[in-house]
């Protein structure tokens, strides 16, 4: 399957990089990582591009991994669709002190808007 | 991101104990939590999953347990409703320590609240939401803060009933906050 991922710097997103890379080893997909710029976190977009290529190498994957400007959301949907990608993975949220899930503003623009399908990773 | 709070404090309200007796007849007992663990994991498994948001609670034993733990401590503050020797409501404060503005921690509380099925719209989670920010302010507890789903119409006019407003309006949860004192 041709997968993008979308990752913006949040906890949760690192954490979808490494089960989708996981998933990616086990089922053959062709990964691709989209940077993006998360509203709520603000690591610097070539760290994190950095950060994604050296995951996708050290897994033995091919490091395709593109920096996306602007609205997150709107770019990713954008790009997949461009790019002919059939499946949308993005962070599936932090937890609050009390243990409430909260999705991030990413992963609810993706969700209203993406005409592929979409997996939030827990 | 700091939250936004109302400038009004909200009730003053008395903290427990509180004895009512709800729309239904049936005598409740509000008290603060004391012990009373095993209490709260028969509750919650009773709970009815429908009754769930945003994750919480668990469903298992086990994973109720694990969730309890995590929010019935010294820090925070927990209220029970009972009916009969059973907990049939639960309200909780707890810490936040992921401080956003570099003071230290335990400034903001996270607030929820569960009723039993057949418990709610009896009156009792008015009564225990007030009983918990009463408990909340004798504890010298400044802000408090909850999202909700936004489509719980019953659950957002309590909260605001009792002195939240909406401090976040930008997503599929309402975050809502409260100044105590």
């Amino acid at each position: 399957m041709n997968v993008l991922l979308g990752i913006g710097g949040s906890e949760d997103s690192f954490r979808a990089l490494d089960k989708t890379i996981d998933r990616a080893q086990e089922a053959g997909d062709s990964l691709t990582v989209a940077i993006l710029e998360n509203p709520d976190s603000d690591p610097d977009p070539d760290d994190l591009a950095e950060r994604a290529r050296t995951a996708l190498e050290d897994a033995g994957l091919t490091p395709d991994v593109h920096v996306l400007e602007g609205h997150a959301g709107s770019q990713l949907v954008d790009f997949a669709e461009r790019e002919g990608h059939e499946l949308i993975v993005l962070g599936g949220g932090e937890t609050s002190p009390l243990g409430k899930v909260q999705l991030g503003s990413i992963a609810e623009f993706v969700l209203l808007n993406a005409t592929v399908s979409v997996t939030l990773v827990r | 991101m700091s939250r936004i709070y109302p400038d009004e404090v909200a009730g003053p309200y008395d903290p427990p104990p509180r004895s009512l007796t709800d729309k239904a007849g049936r005598d409740i007992e509000i008290r603060r939590f004391e012990d009373d663990m095993e209490a709260l994991v028969s509750m919650y498994l009773d709970f009815d999953p429908e009754d769930r948001a945003q994750g919480i609670p668990p469903t298992t034993d086990e994973q109720i347990r694990e969730w309890l733990d995590t929010i019935v401590t010294e820090a925070g503050v927990n209220v029970i409703a009972w009916h009969d020797g059973d907990a049939v409501g639960h309200a909780t404060l707890v810490p936040d320590f992921d401080d956003n503005e570099g003071t230290e921690g335990l400034d903001e509380f996270e607030l929820a609240i569960f009723v039993l099925a057949e418990y709610q719209e009896s009156g009792i989670g008015s009564q225990l939401i007030t009983a918990l920010l009463g408990a909340g302010r004798a504890e010298e507890i400044d802000r408090v803060w909850l999202t909700v789903e936004r489509w719980n119409h019953a659950a957002v006019a309590l909260y605001e009933k009792v002195g939240f407003e909406p401090s976040d309006t930008g997503s599929f949860e309402l975050e809502m906050g409260a100044k105590l004192r």
